[in-house]
């Protein structure tokens, strides 16, 4: 067969069409785990009728999603209801491709040398289909949802984008690949981008409309925001490209400030030669430590979900422009001066000191529980 | 008739956090709220003309049906007004009055901890959803084992309570009591100094002490805006004048502050439950009914008499003429529909959002409001 071919088609084709299985196997047990894990947060038990201990309920569900009824309101904009769901689903799954699992080349789908810059420029599209499909229900509350997510998502895309610029700017590349070799011989990201990584963390749970700024679909104030009147498949794909963007994103984060496949800092342990080394084992190893970094980070989703309240609209917007982004903004500032002195290893102990100040305030012992707080009047 | 900007939505009445059939009318800018109307009625099932045509006693279940998530206070104020009608306010046994004061304050915690279930879960914290639920479950058992019911208890007879208490009871109690408290903590750990909730709750819906007067607010929202006022020690009933409890009350008249004093409530519930059960175990076995004769037909003349129900002022007007075994004329004044009226007035000007919180403060129950 033809090399070009084989190189340039069929073997991209086969990559993705495996990265797409698994992406959809995630996604379907991500909603069994986030259910489980949520049950266990509230003392509760979550799904376990269906197979053992609740696992067939994967399949379960899209079953139960095909054989509903598929209703389209009588007044809504056919075609506009219809791209709603579909919209966001394509770029988000798309986007998937472009991520390096495991080590080069065998764990890349495609490698592209503004991986990174695609991987942005596909999911912020996402946003349309949650504007198209909350504006064409003709509904007020998908319309406001609708409304909220635009505004959301666009104002949170600007801190999302400025947060990586720090790592590009410590790392000099768009390549995905690049990024994670240059983690493994120097520190993961996260140390020299505290703040970065945390910039990142908070807007790509509000990116993804997870709590505490699910607004857009707040079921207690917009009954379920843009998705309220979509039934069946429609519905199932909102939450399909909901979910396989919390992948992408948590992906992203891993790759980005976390190491990716490898597991070793400064040339030390698992780095990308080694792996290589090992032959397919080692690659299955990379792909093995890169899922079950980015498993870490989808229980984080479900353990936010647990624990906070949601964000009012003009609170999230305040977040969004009054803090996050001058911080992105001084990230990018310090992170440029550091690089302009050569003092980028300074970055590292700063970062550390950080994230020690952190857990030193973290673990310090709870003041007493507030309960005097209200007067008593006798 | 309406500017370009505003849209009119209608916020119920199925809509999930209207707590029950309630509609409210918005019109809004944006998410503004340029003002809310609260359209009630769905739920109108015309109790009180329903007293009118049933013997006193068959009244006691109706009662039920109003707040119909503490339905033992709602039991308490009807009893306690015909009884002192009848003027046999002194002659209740002593261990009837206890009980009765035991179920109206675990009846205080399950409204309670159902209000701050659903007042978290209005806000998008549904991990204290559970959690309240747990120990609501565990007081719902109580009154199972005491009168077969769970919700609508119909636990309390004119001139008494209906049965003595079960084998074990008080034990159940006083093991549940003394681990609630930790349980309260538990709650408050999740949201008392969770920022977001402090967003969320601090500011919204300000009553000032005279405006909460003005409205006729009682209960939790009246007490959260600082003013002293609660019916357990004002206007004392049954044996409240000797057990000891403090009265929360808040300072900002915000919804924080009702959290925070219906959190404290909970508390001083408990506190009230522990003094009870050696005062109960000191009274004897089943005196628990005065003797009064078994056709309820009390003198002529007209009664209001009022208690502190979980979600405020209960009371309960009847005018008997004397002849009959029905009451001529039995109007209920319930705390939830007095207080539903500041609505308007707290949600005007916020947004969307906390129209939600509002509701979930002043803690409706629409059967209680419609009746």
């Amino acid at each position: 067969m033809n090399k070009a071919l084989m190189t340039y088609l069929i073997w991209p084709v086969v990559k993705f069409s495996i990265a797409f299985i698994i992406v959809q196997v995630i996604v379907a047990a991500m909603n069994w785990v986030e259910r489980r894990l949520l049950g266990l947060f509230q003392a509760r038990l979550g799904p376990n009728r269906v197979g053992y201990k609740g696992l067939l309920q994967i399949i379960a569900d899209p079953i139960k999603f095909l054989l509903k009824e598929d209703i389209v309101p009588a007044s809504a904009e056919k075609v506009a209801y219809f791209l709603g769901p579909v919209l966001p689903l394509i770029p988000r799954r798309s986007s998937s491709s472009l991520i390096p699992y495991g080590p080069p080349p065998a764990f890349t789908v495609t490698r592209v040398n503004v991986g990174l810059l695609l991987i942005l420029a596909l999911t912020s599209t996402a946003v349309y289909g949650i504007i198209l499909g909350g504006w064409a229900s003709n509904n007020k509350y998908s319309l406001m949802g609708g409304l909220r997510s635009a505004a959301q998502m666009v104002s949170y895309e600007v801190p999302f984008g400025l947060s990586i610029v720090g790592v590009l700017m410590i790392t000099g590349s768009l390549d995905l690949v690049t990024i994670v070799r240059y983690q493994e011989v120097n520190a993961w990201n996260f140390i020299p981008q505290i703040v970065a990584c945390f910039i990142f963390l908070v807007s790509m749970n509000a990116e993804n409309n997870r709590t505490p700024f699910d607004l857009p679909e707040a079921e207690s104030e917009l009954v379920a925001g843009y998705h309220t009147e979509y039934s069946a498949m429609k519905f199932a794909f909102f939450m399909l490209g909901e979910y396989s963007m919390m992948i992408v994103n948590s992906c992203l984060i891993v790759t980005l400030f976390f190491g990716g496949w490898t597991l070793g800092m400064f040339g030390i342990g698992l780095t990308t030669d080694v792996l290589n080394g090992m032959g397919i084992l080692g690659g299955l190893l990379g792909a093995a430590i890169f899922f079950t970094k980015v498993m870490m980070f989808l229980l984080m989703y479900v353990w936010f979900r647990a624990t906070f309240p949601r964000f009012r609209f003009d609170q999230l917007m305040d977040l969004g422009w009054k803090f996050m982004i001058p911080l992105a903004l001084a990230n990018i500032f310090v992170t440029g001066i550091f690089i302009l002195v050569g003092q980028e290893r300074l970055m590292y102990w700063i970062g550390l000191g950080t994230i020690a100040l952190a857990a030193l305030y973290l673990l310090k012992p709870k003041r007493a529980a507030a309960k005097q707080k209200v007067a008593h009047a006798s | 008739m309406f500017d370009v900007h505003e849209m009119e939505v209608n916020f119920g009445p199925q809509h999930p956090s209207t707590h029950g059939v309630l509609r409210v009318l918005l019109r809004i800018d944006g998410e503004r709220i340029i003002d809310a109307k609260p359209i009630i009625g769905y739920l109108h099932r015309g109790t009180e003309k329903l007293f009118e045509h049933m013997a006193y006693p068959q009244c006691i279940p109706h009662t039920d049906r109003m707040d119909y998530v503490a339905s033992a206070t709602n039991n308490l104020g009807f009893v306690e007004t015909v009884e002192k009608l009848m003027g046999i306010t002194a002659n209740i046994p002593r261990r009837a009055q206890l009980m009765r004061v035991m179920l109206s304050e675990l009846q205080r915690i399950s409204s309670h901890l159902l209000w701050l279930a659903t007042h978290a879960i209005d806000l998008g914290a549904m991990t204290p959803f559970f959690y309240t639920f747990r120990e609501r479950e565990q007081v719902l058992d109580f009154f199972e084992s005491y009168c077969g019911a769970r919700l609508t208890l119909n636990c309390m007879r004119i001139g008494g309570m209906p049965d003595d208490l079960p084998h074990g009871w008080l034990e159940d109690v006083e093991a549940f009591v003394d681990k609630f408290e930790a349980c309260v903590d538990e709650y408050e750990s999740l949201l008392t100094n969770n920022r977001i909730w402090k967003k969320r709750t601090i500011g919204i819906g300000v009553l000032s002490p005279e405006d909460a007067i003005d409205w006729g607010i009682t209960g939790p929202p009246l007490r959260g805006s600082g003013v002293e006022w609660d019916l357990r020690r004002a206007q004392p009933y049954e044996c409240y004048p000797e057990l000891q409890f403090e009265i929360p009350i808040g300072k900002n008249g915000d919804t924080y502050d009702r959290y925070l004093v219906r959190m404290e409530e909970m508390r001083q519930s408990t506190r009230i439950l522990k003094q009870c059960f050696p005062l109960v175990r000191a009274t004897p076995e089943g005196d628990i009914k005065a003797k009064i004769s078994k056709v309820i037909r009390p003198p002529e003349g007209e009664v209001y008499h009022s208690i502190e129900s979980p979600k405020g002022e209960l009371g309960y007007y009847i005018v008997s003429d004397g002849k009959t075994q029905n009451a001529y004329r039995c109007h209920v004044r319930p705390p939830s529909f007095v207080n539903l009226q500041a609505l308007p007035a707290m949600a005007r000007g916020h947004l969307v959002s906390d129209l939600v919180a509002l509701i979930g403060t002043i803690d409706i129950v629409l059967g209680e409001v419609d009746r």
